[in-house]
Order: C-alpha cells, then structure tokens, then sequence
C-alpha cells in the first residue's frame, strides 16, 4: 500500500513539473510576442514520418529564405521569426499544429507538403482566416472546394496542380518518347496519385494513345510482382506510376528484376535521394518524372540558391527545398505589398501576386489561387538526375 | 501458361514468408490460447537486428538472420515472462489487451530511438542475380526466400516430432494440468514455444528486409495481420495448417492480383477466407472437438 502511494505521488510530481515547464515555455513566447519587432511566420511541415524527406528539406528551403530575408533588412522593416513544427505526415497532427501555431499568432502558414496533411491542416486556417501557403500540395481540390466549386479563400499553393503534371508526361510520352500504348499502376491511396492518373489517362487517349491496362497499389504495398507479371504481359510501351518514392522505389527496382524493361513514368513524389538507394542506379535508368525545377538549370538565380543551400545543408536542394525556398519568398514578397502584417491584407496580395520571379518559374497566381508556371521532366541517369 | 507459371513462383516466395509468420502465431496459440498480436513487431525487430548486424558488424545475411533469430527468441522469451505469465491464469481478454500493448510497446519504442523513417537494407548484403528458367524470371531472392523458409520449417517439424522438448510442447498444448503432473515444467516449455515462435518471426523479419529492401518501425502491422488470418485459414494452433494457410494466402493474393484486379485484391483475398470460414469454422486443418466438459 505504502509503495503505491509512494509511486502515484511520484507520477503526480512528474505530472505537476511537466505543467510547469510547459508554462515558463508559454511565458517565453508571450514575451517575445510583446516586444512585436518580428513578424511569426508558422512552418508545418512533416519532419518525420513516411515522407520527411519532403517535409525537412521543404523546410530548410524555407528557412534559408527567411534567413536570407532578415539578412536584407527584413520585410517592413521587421525581422521575420520562422516557428518550425513537425506535423509527423499525419493530417490529423498537421491540424493540431496549425491550431498551435494559430495560438502563437503568426501572420501565416507555410506548408504541410502532401495534399492530405495540407487538407488536415485547411479547417483551421480557413476558420482563422490565416493565409496557407502549400509548398508542394498538387492535388487540384486543395485550393478549391470541388463540391461547390468555391475557392477556398485562404489556401494558395507554389507549384503546379496534378492535372497540369499528368498532362505534360501524357505530352512528353507521346511526343518525346514515341510510345502508343501506356498502361497505368499507381497509388490509389491518395488524392494526389489517383488525380494524377485520371489527368494523364484523359490527355493520352484524347491524343489517340492506348492504355493497355490500369492497376493500383495501397501506400504501404511492398509486393508489387503479381500485378507486374501482369502487365508485362500486356506489354506496354510505357508505365505511368503515379506514387511515393517509398512504394515506387520498390516498384521499380521489381519490375527491372522482372525484366520489365520499357520507360517508366511519374509525378513529383518520385522526387527523394530515397529513390536511387532503394531501387538502385542501374534499375532508374529510362525513367521519367515532371517535376518542379531542375538543379541542373544555369539560371543564375537557380544557381546562387543552390549554391547557398549546398553551403548551409551541406547536400544538393530537391523540388521541395526550392518549393520551400520560393514559398517563403513569395510570402514575404505579400507581406511587403501588403503594407502590414494582417492576415487578410497578406491573403489580398497573395491574390495579386503577378510575375513573381521564383526558382522554379516565374508564376502568377490565378483566380483559383494556383501559380501559372512551367513544367520541368527528368530522367534518372546512372543514378543522376538529368532535366529533358 | 508461363505468366501462370511465374505468378506462382510470386505468389510462393509471399506465401513462404507469410507461412513463417504464421507459425510463430499458431504455436503460441496452441500451446496458452493467446492470439499474440506483438507477433508482427518482433518480426519488425528482427527485420531492424538483422539491418544493423550488417551495416554496423559487416556481416553477411545468413549470419544475420541467426543473429537476429537468437536475439528475437531472448526478446520472445523476456516478452512472455514479464507480460503474459504474470496474466496467465486471468481472462483471455486480459492477455489479449496485453499482447495489443506490447505490440505498440515495441513499435512506439523502436520508433523513438530509431525514428520513424524508413532504412534501406543496403544491396551488397545480398547480390541479386536472375535466372531464366523456361521464359520465368527466378531471382536469388525468391530462391533464398523459399529455401530458408522450408528449411526452417523442416527444423520445425523435426523439433515438434521427434525431441523430448517437442514432446512436452504437444503435451502442454493438449492438456496442462495432466502434462504438469506428468512432470513436464510447463513454464519452461511455454518460454521455448515463445522462442521458437519468435525466431521464426526474426527470419521472415530480415526475409522481409532482404526482399522488399526498405524496413521501418511499423513493417510488422500488415504482415503480422495477413499471417495471422493464414494461421486462422488453417485452423489456428495447429502447426501444418499454418504452413498450408500461408502459401494459400500468399497465392490468393497474388491470383488476385494477377488475374483479376489489383484494386480489389485484398478484398477479394479477404472475401475467400470468409467463406472458408463460414464453411469449417475450425479452419482447413481443425477438427471440430467439442466444448470440452
């Protein structure tokens, strides 16, 4: 009995100091808060989780931005204050950080990088009326409700949608690599890879190509040999596989095994050194993907900025760093236009961004809050990533 | 002809895996009539010791897979002592509950220290060549793949049949009280049924890693959960069913997905083995006993 007490009385210590320190941390931003010579801006991004790899470098782009930023003199004046968190590549957590962030009063938000995790993430800003910027969500219904057709006025996002990309491969297929027929296996765990098949598929056949089989896969899949053996003997010309590097790297390096050995095809969520060190450099080669920018671009802008990324991180800047990277600019761009930090007068000049230069493409954003910029396809190449 | 040759050289290599899993479910059920849903993460910590083993020791795969099988049946071992023995004579709901937070237990902590990113086997462990045998593409992976498992399983059936150790575990799992005045330590023989079964689950574990070459904290959920209705397909607790469930269900799936469509593989998958259930409940190898009076 005596022993019991003694330990719950240990728990209720434990419980009591955790409250505490978590109030000297409160304190600590209630301080900063008062002085008001910064202006908060919220990075949610998945730092961990299955696709941290996104989320990370997403946010060191971001981070490099907004250092580069204070170093400038700042915006209005005031030095930027990036708060960044880690939304663990789940929705419902990307929610529970935006509330947080909410709370810390930021000015707005950028990221989470996948479609689901922003659309965790959207209740929250949208109710709080606090701008979100999606680095990297393509899916199309992440900027506008397609129930009703509605944008939703405080979303924006910094790359092209799926339809776009599932487009320019459907294009590239036909026109670069000659091929007929094509057949589809992607996610279907998604929005993101579902979207990007349908668009690919309608692009394809409207100009008179083939689809000779369509299969799908469940995020987490790590045996993809039954439905490759099929399709190999639907032989295709061309696989499209919309998806994440973590189920597509194992993809492909089985269908090589197989002796499948046709082009292959997919969207930016291909884009991760995972890819090469999962499935290997000989099992990527004649494989394709739309993607973002590309670090091999001699653009002089592209090339300080990946200059600077190589110094601070000490490794090579993917889509998502640059993703990031522009989408702290643009939003600082907004907030400069906008003559004060207000949520709302910042999600005003978002809209009326025109001719922003970004490192992957000069964009305008559109009514629906979508940047119209182009589309960059890369091959990998013994392992190198190659811009066509 | 030959793609249905080579979807079950696939749907063999799966099942292989899914049959040692399985195992390690239907022992353990045999012997306490524990359905032990930590099964799937030891498999998973099994996956990660081999991973280390190689990288961090440099050894090659086979002395990895022993490695990991002799570190997982410790882990077996300790899991049942500290969790399940204290709850033995308690409700089986009890113990159930238990296994399901020492399943979470092992995955939350191998995520804490070891973060929840995914790791890749790298691929000097294993060159991979393949074969062309009759127009099917046989890689080294599904050769070592289904060798080990059956060699496994071999030992297996040798230990249950033909030691004194395998003896006491038949014993036990027919009747404890009788085996206990028999003089068989049932304590001890219900921890070597856990070893076993664990070390079982580290091979296919690092089968696991070998073959799919990522690995990550919660890699033991999926198969744990399909092994496991493998072990019910065959009749749980009984040791060949297991082995039959498992192939079956690897080649279900990969039919499935081979001939009919791959969106609907596991709902087709799952909608066979209702019915095999609603036909013999006791699965394919079990016999219908009775309630006991």
């Amino acid at each position: 009995m005596r022993i019991r007490r003694k330990v719950s009385m240990l728990v209720l210590m434990l419980f009591m100091l955790s409250i505490v320190a978590g109030c000297s941390q409160g304190g600590d931003n209630g301080a900063a808060q008062q002085e008001g010579d910064t202006i908060k801006v919220g990075i949610n991004t998945e730092l961990s989780g299955p696709v941290a790899s996104y989320g990370s470098n997403a946010a060191n782009g971001a981070l490099l931005a907004i250092e580069e930023i204070n170093a400038a003199g700042g915006v209005l004046g005031k030095q930027l204050d990036p708060l960044s968190r880690d939304c663990k590549s789940i929705p419902d957590e990307a929610m529970s950080v935006s509330a947080a962030l909410v709370g810390e009063k930021i000015v707005a938000q950028i990221g989470p990088l996948t479609s689901g995790n922003v659309a965790g993430s959207t209740p929250v800003m949208m109710e709080n009326q606090i701008p979100l910027l999606a680095p990297a969500a393509t899916a199309v219904n992440v900027t506008v409700d397609e129930k009703t057709n509605k944008v939703r006025d405080f979303i924006f996002r910094v790359c092209y949608r799926d339809s776009d990309q599932g487009q320019r491969m459907a294009n590239f297929a036909l026109e670069d690599l000659n091929v007929k027929n094509a057949a589809i296996y992607g996610s279907t765990s998604d929005d993101y890879a579902t979207g990007l098949a349908k668009y690919f598929k309608e692009e394809f056949t409207s100009k008179g190509g083939t689809i000779v089989a369509e299969e799908g896969f469940v995020n987490g899949d790590k045996d993809f040999r039954a439905t490759l053996t099929k399709i190999k003997s639907a032989d295709p010309e061309f696989i499209y596989v919309p998806g994440y590097y973590t189920e597509v790297a194992v993809l492909i390096k089985q269908a090589r095994e197989m002796g499948i050995t046709c082009p292959i095809g997919g969207g930016d969520g291909w884009d991760s050194p995972d890819m090469v060190s999962v499935a290997g450099a000989e099992a990527l080669n004649n494989t394709y993907f739309t993607n973002h920018y590309s670090v091999e671009d001699p653009d002089p802008a592209i090339q300080s900025f990946v200059e600077a990324y190589k110094a601070k991180y000490n490794k090579l800047p993917d889509s998502f760093a640059a993703l990031g990277y522009d989408a702290a600019r643009l939003l600082a761009d907004a907030i400069e236009r906008a003559g004060e930090a207000d949520p709302v007068k910042v999600k005003e000049a978002l809209e009326a961004t025109k001719d922003f230069p970004g490192i992957t493409g000069t964009m305008s954003i559109d009514e629906n809050h979508n940047p119209v910029k182009n589309i960059v396809v890369i091959e990998y190449k013994d392992g190198n990533l190659i811009s066509r | 002809m030959q793609e249905f040759l080579q979807q079950m050289v696939n749907g063999l290599s799966l099942g292989a895996i899914y049959a040692l899993i399985a195992l390690g479910y239907t022992m353990v059920y045999g012997i306490i009539m524990l359905i032990n849903f930590a099964h799937g993460d030891i498999l998973m910590v099994g996956a990660y010791i081999g991973f280390f083993s190689v990288v961090v020791l440099g050894t090659n795969i086979f002395v990895a897979m022993a490695i990991a099988m002799i570190a997982c049946a410790v882990l077996g071992v300790v899991i049942e002592k500290v969790a399940y023995r204290p709850l033995r004579n308690s409700t089986r709901i009890a113990a159930l509950i238990t296994a399901i937070g020492v399943s979470f237990f092992l995955e939350y902590t191998t995520i804490f220290f070891l973060t929840p990113n995914q790791r890749v086997y790298p691929a000097e462990a294993f060159p991979v060549t393949n074969y062309d045998v009759m127009g099917i593409t046989l890689s080294s992976k599904d050769i070592f793949v289904f060798i080990s498992a059956v060699v496994l399983m071999v030992i297996l059936q040798y230990i249950i049949k033909r030691t004194k150790t395998g003896k006491a575990m038949r014993a036990v799992s027919l009747d404890k009280e009788a085996a206990m005045l028999m003089g068989i330590s049932v304590d001890k023989t219900i921890s070597i049924t856990f070893a076993i079964g664990s070390a079982l689950a580290a091979a296919a574990g690092v089968m696991i890693g070998v073959y799919y070459n990522s690995i990550n904290p919660l890699m033991g959920i999926i198969p744990g959960l399909k092994a496991f209705v493998a072990a019910v397909l065959g009749g749980i607790g009984i040791i060949p069913g297991a082995m039959v469930g498992g192939f079956l269900m690897g080649i279900l799936e990969t039919l499935v997905s081979g001939y009919g469509s791959s969106l609907y593989r596991d709902a087709v998958a799952f909608g066979v083995l209702i019915i095999i259930l609603l036909i013999k409940p006791t699965g394919l190898f079990g016999k219908n006993t009775g309630e006991k009076v």
